[in-house]
């Protein structure tokens, strides 16, 4: 479990992080969302212990990262941004060094070692320079460092950043798979990644919450949510008749493909009717879609609202 | 495994690993040796001891310690693993005293690899070696000082040519502290107390001491001293810099 109380994180007059309180429970996966320079990176080296707070308190599985620094870390596994690792060592001496600063036994060490350098596949790699090692390699073996001793607490910032799409979807599935009995923290600014793997996100900008919901609550802030849209020919004359429903807010057509999309008035239900009027009036409709609501479009009037609005 | 012996091992086998080590000894190795027979008169003084070769070492140091010490932080910070070696489950402490282990260490491998020397003066004649004996501890003490001070001023920036230069500077000024020359040209304007504490400070004076084979415990309680003060200077540095 994560939790942070008002944490706070100052550098002279400049807040970076600005009391924030956050949980994380076990079983869950939490997204720290935010545009760069939102706090997030800053927020999470307060919990690894790499910075002290300036004021707040954060606990990791109950340890409070200032009073019992040592007890929290060794709940925690870590990945700091960039996945930083020593470029000379190979991936195996660096695993042993991680292995033995964790104070894993021979055997516990050996077993977790093989277990990880299995899934993680890095069993090719075990013997490059890490320095020799493509991004996406070096991201692998950073995520083996950060589990290696087992943590029931797992932390990670910008887990894909740099990865090309197939590493980002290996990645994904790793932590898919390590969500179901543990606390898992990422920090990401990709909005896909929200829908790929949290159930939980955290929305930061100028260092403070903005918003904490799950996926599907963010995107029924959405303009979007609801909306409905459709691509058909001979499109002038269904827009008045579609302008008539009494459920319709109101209409947009993409100037670009010509696709129109029919906003609801709030807590409308419009697929039926919209399909409904399209039937009678006999119109060729290729594709039509329940819009679930765009995140991209939340996020952005999230992070962009004049600070203190959404506070 | 502790994470100090963990640390330790780590920095050991980063200084193998890239040239850096080797060339270091080898450099180590031909300046003392040189030194020693060329500058240190070592067949003209007619004696058979190692007097010549221990009194280049401050010397030696001062170019070699900091040029093993500058990356012990710097590089950390620069690259950083440093966010990843500070959040592993270790005290500050255990971090610094790990890193400060494997360079002297290292110094004291680079030390006891002048061992032909030893040999060559036992050939020659039949010396003291409990003096020297107290030389290479003087000399080993005083290379712990100089790692110590290298250990802490890396803290303070990322830069490793910033390390470098500052702990360069550090040492000299500790081993001209006492030297006569300073301390004339500051006995018009000091009490004649903080001069004596200025040669007190003095690197050379307790390293002479000692290497001249009068093992006084105040000249090592010095070197421990001067070795602790600087690593807890150290720490206090990479605290203040999570703080801050």
């Amino acid at each position: 479990m994560i939790e942070t109380e008002r944490l706070t994180r100052r550098y002279g007059n400049f807040t970076a992080v600005d009391a924030l309180s956050i949980r994380a429970e076990p079983g869950q996966v939490l997204g720290l969302l935010g545009p760069n320079g939102a706090g997030k990176s800053t927020a999470m080296r307060m919990i690894a212990g790499f910075l002290a707070p300036s004021a707040g308190t954060a606990r990791v599985c109950g340890h409070d990262v200032q009073r019992e620094p040592l007890a929290a870390r060794r709940a925690l596994g870590y990945l700091p941004e960039g996945a930083p690792s020593y470029g000379e060592m190979t991936v195996r001496e660096f695993l042993v060094f991680i292995a033995r600063m964790r104070r894993l036994g021979a055997d516990v060490g050996r077993r977790r070692f093989d277990e990880v350098v299995g899934w993680l596949q890095l069993e090719d790699v075990l013997e490059a320079g890490i320095d020799t090692l493509s991004k996406g390699l070096r991201r692998r073996v950073g995520l083996a460092q950060a589990i290696l001793h087992d943590p029931p607490v797992l932390m990670l910032d910008e887990p894909t950043d740099g990865l090309d799409p197939n590493q980002k979807h290996t990645v994904r599935q790793l932590i898919d798979a390590m969500a179901r009995e543990r606390t898992i923290l990422i920090s990401t600014h990709l909005l896909e990644e929200v829908h790929a793997l949290c159930n939980r996100v955290v929305i930061l900008a100028h260092g403070r919450l903005q918003a904490d919901a799950t996926p599907a609550e963010l995107e029924a802030r959405s303009r979007y949510h609801g909306a409905v849209s459709f691509s058909a020919p001979g499109s002038g004359v269904s827009q008045e008749m579609l302008g008539r429903l009494p459920q319709v807010a109101a209409i947009e057509v993409d100037p670009l493909d010509g696709r129109i999309t029919v906003f609801p008035k709030p807590g409308a239900r419009i697929l039926e009717p919209v399909e409904q009027l399209l039937r009678e009036q006999g119109l060729e409709v290729s594709e039509i879609q329940l819009e679930r609501g765009r995140l991209d479009e939340v996020f952005r009037q999230i992070t962009t609202a004049p600070q203190g609005a959404q506070a | 495994m502790s994470p100090v012996n963990a640390v330790m091992r780590r920095e050991l086998r980063s200084f193998f690993v890239t040239p850096l080590a080797w060339v270091f000894l080898v450099i180590f190795l031909v300046l003392a040796g040189i030194l020693t027979f060329y500058t240190g008169d070592f067949y003209e003084r007619g004696q058979a001891d190692l007097q010549p070769f221990f009194m280049m070492h401050p010397w030696l140091y001062l170019i070699l310690v900091p040029a093993v010490t500058m990356r012990m932080w710097a590089e950390e910070a620069k690259g950083g693993t440093l966010e990843l070696l500070l959040t592993l489950p270790q005290t500050l402490w255990q971090a610094m005293l790990g890193k400060f282990l494997a360079a002297w260490l290292f110094i004291g491998l680079a030390l006891a690899l002048t061992f032909p020397i030893w040999l060559t003066v036992n050939y020659l004649g039949t010396p003291d070696n409990g003096v020297i004996f107290a030389g290479y501890l003087a000399s080993w003490l005083m290379a712990g000082s100089f790692v110590a001070i290298g250990a802490c001023l890396s803290a303070l920036t990322r830069s490793q040519v910033v390390a470098f230069v500052l702990t360069a500077v550090v040492c000299v000024l500790l081993i001209l502290a006492g030297q006569p020359q300073v301390l004339d040209f500051f006995s018009g304007a000091l009490p004649r107390r903080l001069i004596n504490a200025l040669a007190y400070l003095s690197m050379l004076r307790h390293f002479e001491a000692i290497a001249r084979g009068v093992l006084d415990l105040r000249d090592v309680a010095y070197f421990a001293l001067s070795i602790i003060g600087w690593l807890v200077a150290g720490v206090l540095l990479l605290e203040l810099k999570r703080v801050r």
